[in-house]
């Protein structure tokens, strides 16, 4: 940092008012941090419903968002040049904590996900979510874009390792994740159309063995019950029925905190994580629905707005995944608690109960800020 | 570094742009199809959701109404509903289930069977069910339970309702019996009404009068959660509790006629002659009803089903006997109308009877050396079965079937009750129908002296009395005493009509003869106080060969005769008609009409009712 630019800085922050100096200093945007903020304070309240009013569970949900902003507030301190430096080392180091966890990590459900690091339980594949794109980003920049072919195909065969590894712990809903933000990062960079649909074709073609082979039993059924939940009521399609009801009981006002009684009558299952939507749908009803859905619309495009403001190839490709695959997130949630998408384990951001996920999501915020307030520092 | 250099920041910046561009559109393309599927579900399809969510959380509990009592005319218990203790366990508040029941063991006694089903019941219910471990405690296990249940968390008594009948055998052919609803009962009854009843009537008055003693149903409606259990009551609609009954049986004239019969087989049915009012209806032996309710052992069952007295077997209404002499004052009122015979026309009776111009076959009268020269009158106090032969023979079966059918033979009453037997009453058609023969003129002899093929029921018998008393006009006979269930009807067959005043004055002038005259074949329960019309009988049970002498201690008591007495009183406006029917009791006279005299007695001295 040499003084001119220091100077310029200064220049340019005295025409702003005081919040937006102060946002500056401290490195953070202030759209996304106060959208982020009244997300994460509405998830409060509608866990606190969910939970069936247990006032601990909402504190442990405060501490976890607590520690994301933490997070957040520290990368968005980082200079996107030092992520970039970073990206490969990181990504080799999520890579080894993926196998390490295929080897000697906990069990939970079936499946192996976890790190027993002591203190606390650790999910790599949570960070490979924010490292994978990185890495990507980072390989990708380093020539012209678009990519050569060669480039393309190196950087898939960069983007398997984590999707193969995170698959078979198996945690296809994680891994799905992964591959779609490497996938927007190929697509930001300007993957030929060509290409994508010649993979489109592919997928179709190996649509069937996949089906036979890589998706387990769980997963084909979850599948399966999608697409026709009426033929298991009390089995795998209850979740989708229940959470059906919840959304349309709700109507258009929605029965009031509190008083959704789908919800508070346990009729619906994992409603305080994966199924929160359909709590928050049953007391808030649609016109809570659009406003939440208009308050993720809005961090999406500051989101894509940051990205395109973005001075470098590395940012643009980092903030444009970061941003679309928060919308998938959300996408593939409210679709699979609607009963448009399949039952994939994927949670709302930032409001339903669960560790990784939100520190996870803040630091991808952070990124994003880091990105967006380090960029003129660039500018010559 | 050096590819950095062969960068185009601007191309890079619009391809950037471009891809952005393409991503929104999709992200809004998307956002649209999330917010059209909360309008199909949200708006559209809200109602739909509504509901199915109302019956996810609403519930409806039933809530079975109470029974009706039954009580006889003079307001005497004769069915009631008696609290009955269980013993039930919630397993949720329960720490040790194993010490718990082990503890219970030593207070109540709990068998292998109890045990059995509560195990079953608590790996299928849930935790905050309460789960019944024992039924019908005593009085002396609720009080051992009681006294520490403070220290039995999770254990309850639980008082229910059970049905009871205080007077045990003596009405449990006339109240009948409920007992638990089975796969028969469910055909027949409104199922949405009986959801919560257990048990339903199986005979008699708790049968036919089922509807009414039942009620109907109450609901609430209650909130549960996903596990079924009750949060809040919503609402209620009380059950309409079913109706108590007052029969027109007479309790203690019930338990007298019962004491009367003794040990006999057989059965007393008595009516009131001027409404049709049943006052008794006596079936013996017959058997506890409390046994029925809460299901009969095995056993228990057994043991009744093959007694060889039957005691499950209702005679009064199902019993077919032979009425034997008490048929004659029909007989000899149908020679009377149809002009056979007058008050001087007399025969000769040596003792038998030869159809004449027919077979040498000798007609056996009862009194083997004869009864001499009689008349109508003489032959129903002394009972001739010869003038009856000779009347029978000269009025012919079809006079004798359209008469005797007017009084009520041959067909059903249509009392109020669920089972009934109409007997037989043999015609000229009836026999070519059923045993493909003609009609033979001995057989119109057999049905004069009330043998043969002719077979009543004790109720059948009573109400032909009756009718008789009231001289042709027939009364309905009943059970219910309550006006909006029961009708009390009237009516007079057309022939019995036609018949003139002064036969009904002869035939029952000679009923009071066989009472209160000394040739009388009931001449032994005459009382001073009032007059008896009555007529005896005596039934056989097998048939006697052309020669031989019934000896009542030589043959084997299944196959002696059936005593019977049919009879009202007073003479004059009766008050009483009464059938007794004693199973190989011997002689009408000298057994069945003792019994008759204890009931009418015991009716008539407490004044009229």
């Amino acid at each position: 940092m040499n003084s001119t630019n220091r100077s310029a800085l200064q220049a340019s922050n005295r025409e702003m008012p005081l919040l937006q100096q102060w946002m500056q200093q401290l490195h953070l945007d202030f759209p996304l941090l106060a959208s982020v903020f009244i997300l994460s304070l509405t998830g409060l309240f509608v866990l606190y419903s969910a939970t069936g009013q247990d006032v601990a569970e909402v504190q442990k949900q405060a501490m976890r968002l607590g520690v994301g902003f933490v997070l957040m507030v520290f990368l968005a301190q980082l200079t996107p040049q030092t992520l970039q430096r970073w990206s490969p080392y990181l990504f080799m180091l999520a890579i080894i904590l993926l196998i390490l966890v295929l080897v000697a990590g906990v069990q939970v459900k079936g499946a192996q996900r976890w790190l027993d690091l002591y203190l606390f339980r650790f999910q790599p594949s949570e960070l490979m979510k924010l490292v994978a794109p990185m890495a990507l980003a980072w390989f990708l920049a380093e020539t012209a874009l678009p990519p050569r072919f060669v480039r393309l195909l190196a950087s898939l065969i960069l983007l398997a390792i984590p999707v193969v590894l995170v698959a078979v712990q198996p945690d296809l809903g994680t891994s799905l994740l992964i591959a779609s933000s490497g996938f927007f990062v190929l697509f930001m960079a300007g993957l030929r159309w060509r290409i994508l649909g010649g993979a489109s074709l592919l997928l179709v073609i190996f649509a069937w063995p996949i089906w036979e082979y890589v998706l387990r039993d769980y997963q084909r059924r979850r599948v399966l019950t999608f697409l026709n939940p009426e033929s298991d009521p009390l089995g795998a399609g209850y979740h989708i029925i229940q959470s059906k009801i919840a959304i349309g009981s709700g109507g258009l006002f929605g029965k009031g905190w509190l008083n959704g009684t789908q919800s508070q009558l346990d009729f619906l299952p994992e409603r305080h994580t994966d199924f929160i939507f359909a709590v928050f749908s049953e007391e808030f009803g649609m016109i809570g629905a659009i406003m939440l859905l208009m308050l993720y619309l809005f961090i999406v495009l500051r989101g894509m707005f940051i990205a395109a403001q973005a001075k470098d190839s590395f940012s643009r490709l980092l903030a444009g995944s970061i941003s679309l695959t928060f919308f998938v997130y959300i996408f593939v949630n409210m679709g699979m608690v609607s009963g448009l998408l399949p039952v994939v384990g994927v949670p709302l951001p930032l409001m339903s109960y669960g560790g990784t996920s939100i520190v996870t999501l803040l630091a991808g915020f952070g990124i994003l800020m880091s990105i967006h307030t380090h960029r003129k520092m660039l500018s010559p | 570094m050096r590819r950095e250099q062969l960068k185009d920041h601007h191309s890079e910046a619009r391809l950037f742009s471009n891809r952005a561009i393409v991503s929104i559109i999709m992200i809004l393309i998307l956002i649209t199809l999330l917010l059209t599927r909360l309008v199909y579900l949200q708006v559209i399809d809200h109602k739909y959701y509504t509901t199915l969510s109302n019956d996810n959380r609403v519930k409806l509990v039933p809530i079975g109404p109470t029974r009706g009592l039954i009580y006889d005319r003079n307001g005497i218990v004769l069915a009631e509903n008696l609290a009955a203790y269980r013993l039930e366990i919630i397993p949720e508040n329960v720490d040790d289930m194993e010490a718990l029941l082990q503890q219970l063991a030593t207070l109540v006694d709990i068998r292998e069977h109890d045990l059995k089903q509560f195990r079953k019941a608590l790996s299928q219910k849930r935790t905050f069910e309460h789960i019944p471990l024992r039924f019908r405690l005593d009085d002396h296990e609720v009080a051992r339970i009681s006294a520490i249940q403070h220290r039995l968390p999770g254990v309850q008594i639980v008082a229910g309702l059970s049905r009871h009948y205080p007077q045990g055998k003596t009405f449990a052919h006339v109240i009948g019996y409920v007992g638990r609803k089975d796969v028969q009962d469910l055909k027949l009854i409104d199922r949405t009404n009986y959801i919560s009843t257990s048990h339903i009537g199986k005979s008699g008055i708790e049968k036919f009068y089922e509807t009414h003693l039942h009620g109907s149903v109450g609901y609430q409606q209650v909130e549960t959660n996903a596990q079924g259990r009750i949060l809040r009551v919503l609402q209620q609609t009380q059950p309409t509790a079913g109706k108590d009954m007052h029969l027109t049986i007479d309790a203690p004239l019930q338990a007298i006629a019962e004491q009367a019969l003794g040990e006999f087989n057989g059965s007393i049915v008595t009516i009131d002659p001027r409404n049709g009012q049943i006052l008794t209806l006596v079936s013996n032996p017959g058997f506890d009803p409390n046994l029925f309710v809460n299901g009969i052992g095995y056993k228990e069952y057994q043991a009744l089903n093959s007694s060889d007295s039957q005691p499950l077997y209702n005679r009064a209404l199902l019993g077919r006997y032979p009425p034997g002499s008490t048929i004659k004052p029909f007989i000899g009122l149908a020679g009377l109308k149809y002009g056979i015979t007058n008050e001087h026309y007399e025969v000769y009776c040596p003792g038998y009877y030869i159809i004449p111009f027919g077979e040498e076959r000798k007609f056996r009268d009862w009194k083997r050396s004869g009864h001499g020269i009689v008349d109508l009158d003489d032959s129903i106090t002394e009972s001739c079965d010869v003038y009856f032969y000779d009347l029978a023979l000269n009025l012919s079966i079809d006079r004798i079937s359209p008469f005797l059918n007017s009084f009520g033979f041959g067909h059903k009453t249509a009392i109020d009750m669920p089972v009934e037997n109409a007997g037989l009453l043999p015609s000229r058609d009836w026999k070519r129908q059923n045993r493909r023969q003609p009609w033979f003129p001995g057989e119109t002899l057999n049905t004069g002296i009330g043998q043969g093929f002719l077979l009543a029921t004790p109720l059948q018998l009573a109400h032909a009395t009756a009718t008789l008393a009231n001289r042709g006009t027939a009364v309905q006979p009943y059970l219910s005493l309550d006006k909006d269930i029961s009708t009390e009807q009237t009516s007079k067959d057309p022939l019995l009509a036609s018949v003139e005043e002064h036969h009904w004055d002869y035939i029952i002038k000679s009923m009071t003869h066989v009472v209160h005259k000394h040739k009388g074949t009931a001449r032994r329960i005459a009382s001073d106080k009032f007059k008896i019309a009555g007529k005896t009988g005596t039934a056989q049970v097998f048939g006697i060969k052309q020669e031989e002498k019934y000896d009542a201690e030589a043959i084997d008591i299944k196959l002696r005769d059936h005593a019977l007495f049919i009879a009202f009183a007073p003479a004059v406006k009766p008050r009483i008609a009464i059938a007794v029917v004693v199973e190989n009791g011997g002689s009408g006279g000298a057994v069945a009409a003792p019994i008759a005299a204890k009931v009418i007695k015991h009716y008539m001295s407490k004044g009229s009712s």
